[in-house]
């Protein structure tokens, strides 16, 4: 399954937000780590705002806040904010069968997608975060550079 | 297994089964699920409950805090299973509740961590379960406290 880069940088942001309770953080700051530009990172902001996820605090040493619960938020409650991730039609029930079965299986690929990005709260992820960067610092670094923008990661 | 433990939830304490609790699980299951199944629950603790101990696990939560209410808090059950379609052996849980009003208070935390110290002892490193798709709450739990999908995919069919 792809994810649009929207919807993957939504959920970056809200994992850098996340990191520490009250952090704030500045689009150029999330925006640097992952190699984007603020514009478009901005948009992505607003969209989350709007969706009473996270909310802009001004003045200095201001930046974006989440004010959701990490425990209650979803990686589907973030992805649908930038993508249709709506299941796929069912077949007409007087096309032909092999319509209807190709509509089934398709059905059974995004029943499996809904399920696990539902499942999987905003505080799992930083749990599988942190745990995969514990299990890095204890496995030797491999030669491989750091991705240079958001489409390579 | 120490007859009690301390968990990591210090309000709640997890042990053995009993077959005193019995009557409690048959009595938590049915309010959870809202069918009455004496018969099988009775038939799991003889399974679960009295045999091959050193790798069937039927644990129960209860309150530390306040014993004389004797309210069992919930149960998890799980057993090592070994060589099914290729596994290596692994703990297997196929049975977890917990009790509506005391959930998001570590309980089910706590026996979660109680069984998989259960399976670390009988010498398993992987623990599997099996959740409906749109089972959200064992899912979010579950999820939650680490499990990712495995490599298995669970297949059916309507027998005609």
């Amino acid at each position: 399954m792809r994810l649009q880069i929207s919807t993957r940088l939504a959920i970056f942001a809200v994992l850098e937000l996340t990191a520490r309770e009250g952090l704030q953080l500045s689009v150029a700051e999330i925006g640097r780590k992952y190699g984007v530009s603020s514009h478009h990172l901005a948009k992505v902001m607003h969209v989350l705002g709007r969706a009473g996820l996270v909310r802009s605090v001004r003045g200095v040493g201001g930046g974006y806040q989440f004010i959701g619960n990490p425990r209650r938020t979803t990686l589907l409650d973030v992805a649908q904010l930038f993508e249709d991730l709506s299941s796929v039609e069912p077949a007409n029930g007087d096309g032909p069968s092999e319509e209807q079965t190709l509509s089934e299986v398709l059905g059974e690929i995004d029943d499996v997608a809904h399920a696990t990005l539902g499942s999987i709260t905003i505080a799992t992820m930083r749990k599988l975060v942190e745990r995969r960067r514990v299990g890095e610092g204890r496995r030797p670094k491999p030669a491989s550079r750091r991705p240079q923008s958001i489409a390579e990661i | 297994m120490k007859e009690t433990k301390t968990t990591a939830s210090s309000a709640v304490r997890v042990r053995r089964v009993r077959a005193a609790d019995i009557p409690q699980v048959i009595a938590l299951d049915a309010r959870v699920t809202k069918l009455a199944k004496a018969g099988y629950w009775n038939d799991i603790f003889r399974r679960y409950g009295r045999q091959r101990s050193e790798e069937r696990f039927f644990l129960v939560a209860e309150s530390r805090v306040d014993r004389s209410a004797a309210a069992l808090l919930g149960f998890i059950i799980g057993e090592v299973r070994a060589w099914e379609f290729g596994s290596t052996p692994c703990g297997w849980v196929f049975a977890l509740s917990v009790e509506p009003k005391m959930r998001l208070h570590g309980v089910g935390s706590a026996l979660f961590e109680a069984i998989s110290d259960e399976f670390r002892k009988a010498g398993v490193d992987k623990m599997r379960t099996m959740v409906a798709r749109d089972g959200h709450l064992p899912m979010l739990f579950f999820r939650g406290e680490g499990m990712i999908a495995g490599p298995y995919i669970q297949l059916e069919k309507d027998l005609d």
